[in-house]
């Protein structure tokens, strides 16, 4: 999902606190210090990190190209080896079939099973691509607004985690609770009154 | 502030009641939108809406959904006492039209489509057609929090028990 793409699900988050000076260097910093390298040929299920909105299978952060006017554009990528579950039963049939018949036994122990199951899935990462999801960004620091690109659970997850992670600050997601307590402009006598809340019945 | 996940829940009921709401005021009170956005020319139900009605220990889920579906099946849930929890809606300002979805629960955005914009033939083109598309998102997030802000400040005053309410059962009955 992307900010050019015809049909868009859109997050929308508060960011909470703000970087010391100056600011774009530490936001440069942050997508650096945790910008997506490549897991092909290597034994890992999943990688998550930042990308270039513009260019995001190479990254490349240099010259202010995530800033675009007053808004700071860039995306959240994650690329995960998904090893089709038949696939993985086949390897592991023929590695317990040569194992039974190298050892001369005819049953492994649980342990050896599972030993033998993760032996299978890192040979199989090893030579399977990763399919990339990328999901854009937009923040407007100034208003600690932040907006991501996907509704998927997963991905806000990650989002969260990642950005907590590069730039020490904390995404809150804007649901109806929060949206009225923090951007909603209610003074501090109605945001108790938020609280005391229950549910109004319009039927009857 | 509670914790995200307790506050969530416990108050997720207040999506739903901001989009009941929102029909209502669709349906009856256009004026009262335009004076939140004076670009608006007119916020319309779109192809889907989705109630649901939580009772002891059931939840029904009631999906109209078509181009030019009737409502009143809608409004008939309302009266056994379901909420509103996903509502399309068109966005009209001049020519231009947004169309997107809206969840009561999250209030997350889906199945946005934003009226046209140029295309990025070059790089050096890429940044007006970015400034451009994030001009129209900020469009329409902003109605809605807006909209949401206008809501909020009525459902914590006395207006919404005293006035809101009432109005909204009379629409709901006489629709």
């Amino acid at each position: 999902m992307g900010i050019l793409s015809a049909s868009n699900s859109i997050t929308r988050y508060h960011v909470e606190g703000r970087l010391e000076s100056p600011v774009l260097d530490n936001i440069l910093r942050g997508l650096k210090k945790n910008t997506i390298t490549e897991i092909e040929g290597d034994a890992s299920e999943k990688m998550v990190g930042w990308t270039s909105f513009d260019k995001p299978y190479q990254p490349n952060f240099d010259g202010s190209s995530f800033v675009f006017g007053s808004h700071l554009v860039f995306s959240l990528r994650i690329d995960k080896k998904n090893i089709p579950a038949k696939v993985l039963k086949k390897h592991y049939m023929l590695e317990t079939a040569k194992r039974l018949a190298e050892s001369g036994r005819e049953y492994l122990s649980r342990h050896e099973k599972k030993m033998l199951k993760d032996h299978v899935i890192n040979v199989l990462n090893l030579r399977i691509p990763a399919v990339p999801n990328v999901y854009d960004v937009i923040w407007k620091y100034e208003e600690s607004i932040l907006w991501f690109f996907s509704n998927l659970k997963a991905a806000n997850e990650e989002l969260e985690t990642l950005f907590s992670n590069s730039f020490n600050l904390t995404l809150i997601r804007l649901f109806p609770y929060t949206s009225a307590d923090l951007v909603s402009g209610l003074s501090d006598a109605e945001r108790d009154d938020l609280l005391n809340l229950s549910p109004t019945k319009f039927a009857g | 502030m509670l914790e995200i996940a307790v506050a969530y829940n416990r108050y997720h009921f207040l999506g739903e009641e901001f989009l009941t709401w929102l029909w209502f005021v669709i349906a009856t009170d256009q004026n009262r939108l335009r004076r939140l956005d004076e670009d608006l020319l007119a916020l319309e139900i779109g192809n889907r809406i989705v109630l649901e009605n939580r009772r002891q220990d059931a939840q029904e889920t009631i999906t109209i959904k078509g181009d030019d579906a009737g409502l009143e099946e809608g409004i008939l849930s309302l009266r056994k006492g379901a909420m509103v929890s996903e509502l399309n809606l068109v966005y009209k300002s001049g020519e231009l039209q947004w169309h997107f979805t809206i969840k009561g629960e999250s209030l997350n955005l889906s199945s946005l489509s934003l009226p046209k914009t140029g295309v990025a033939e070059t790089a050096e083109e890429l940044e007006g057609v970015v400034l451009e598309k994030a001009f129209l998102y900020e469009k329409i997030i902003e109605f809605l929090e807006n909209l949401f802000k206008d809501f909020i400040k009525l459902r914590v005053s006395n207006h919404w028990q005293n006035q809101a309410v009432p109005l909204i059962k009379k629409w709901i009955n006489s629709t």
